[in-house]
């Protein structure tokens, strides 16, 4: 039986082969699965919020798309993966309440998937997959072996990204 | 902005307490009218949550709910968030519109409505109650509702304390139907400063 990582929400976690990396309940958040093929290490953050840049309190690294990507990339060359090799997936950002006021707070799952994006562009991580938007949650399970990762719903499906 | 959630001390609780209690109270007697049932309330709880244990407040982050969110504002700014248990919500849905208790089909049109009026009038009397105690005018948004995961919806109001600190601090009060069956939720997530206000009107902070 494969070790199984939850992460939590504002939450970050990487870890060596053989594991599955989790989160659940992703809404309008971020799940952030990154891998490397080579070392097979493996790295999660559900993020809840586009940056860093706006927010007083920076004191969790993990709740920001900007700084937890970069900290769990950091984290994750600790444990012996290969910057070059990092591949990335990423779903969530969905929109669950469709208020008439369409106020900032409704719009926040696009501009964190937008935040992400940019990120790992700067960071030169190439998104291979991504299964964003919508206005349903998602639970994600990101698999060490084969760098996978499984997004359920509910009324929407299961599939493998 | 000097108020911070940590510095919130057992009589804040007790008053912020209090007015859940006075608030679900006047939205369970709303509840039992609508459906001729009596409802009973638990205890209210004040609670401080790290974001990283939040989606589990409801009982697991994948379980299905139905969640009606609101808007707040006027003298306080923030969201009320009601939560219907998924079997609960239906036979409310049922009782409502004369149909079998057990029937579970996904929610219709007609449905949605009715759940969201539920949220409505439940809302509306849990606003007028905490507008009353504290004198301060408080008014609703239109109801959004959602059918998923309880973790992705509870982020919703989760995600507006992420902008300001580690925490998040809110009201909530859990409703029974008889027995031990729970129906729902109820909770109020006022944005901080709004806490400030309410605790001011009631001469509990300087």
């Amino acid at each position: 039986m494969d070790n199984i990582i939850r992460v939590g929400m504002a939450d970050l976690k990487s870890s060596r082969h053989p594991c599955v990396l989790t989160t659940l309940g992703l809404g309008s958040c971020v799940g952030i699965a990154l891998y490397d093929a080579h070392s097979k290490v493996v790295g999660l953050a559900h993020i809840m919020l586009p940056s860093s840049t706006q927010s007083r309190n920076k004191s969790n690294v993990a709740k920001f798309a900007d700084t937890a990507i970069e900290k769990l990339v950091e984290e994750m060359i600790k444990l012996g993966a290969n910057k070059r090799h990092l591949v990335a997936k990423i779903a969530g950002g969905a929109q669950m309440f469709a208020f008439e006021d369409s106020s900032e707070m409704m719009r926040i799952g696009t501009r964190n998937v937008i935040s992400t994006k940019e990120k790992l562009e700067e960071l030169k991580i190439p998104i291979i997959a991504e299964d964003t938007g919508g206005n349903y949650g998602r639970t994600i399970e990101l698999y060490s072996s084969d760098g996978s990762l499984l997004v359920r719903t509910i009324g929407h499906g299961v599939k493998k990204i | 902005m000097s108020f911070d959630i940590n510095d919130l001390n057992n009589l804040h609780i007790d008053v912020l307490r209090e007015i859940g209690n006075i608030g679900a109270g006047n939205a369970a007697t709303a509840l039992a009218e609508m459906l001729g049932k009596k409802v009973d309330m638990d205890v209210p709880k004040v609670r401080i949550v790290e974001f990283k244990d939040v989606s589990d407040i409801l009982g697991g982050a994948e379980m299905i709910v139905v969640g009606i969110l609101l808007n707040v504002y006027g003298d306080i700014k923030g969201n009320i968030l009601f939560i219907l248990q998924i079997d609960a919500a239906h036979v409310l849905v049922n009782m409502l519109l004369g149909k079998p208790l057990e029937c579970k089909e996904d929610f219709n049109e007609i449905e949605i409505s009715a759940l969201k009026e539920i949220g409505n009038i439940l809302t509306g009397s849990y606003i007028s109650a905490l507008s009353g105690l504290t004198g301060l005018d408080i008014k609703p948004s239109v109801p959004n509702m959602a059918v998923d995961m309880a973790g992705a919806i509870i982020s919703v109001p989760a995600i507006e304390f992420g902008k300001i600190g580690d925490n998040v601090l809110y009201i909530e009060t859990e409703f029974k139907e008889g027995s031990n069956r729970v129906i729902g939720d109820f909770f109020l997530i006022p944005d901080i400063e709004s806490y400030e206000i309410m605790l001011k009107a009631l001469g509990v902070l300087g």
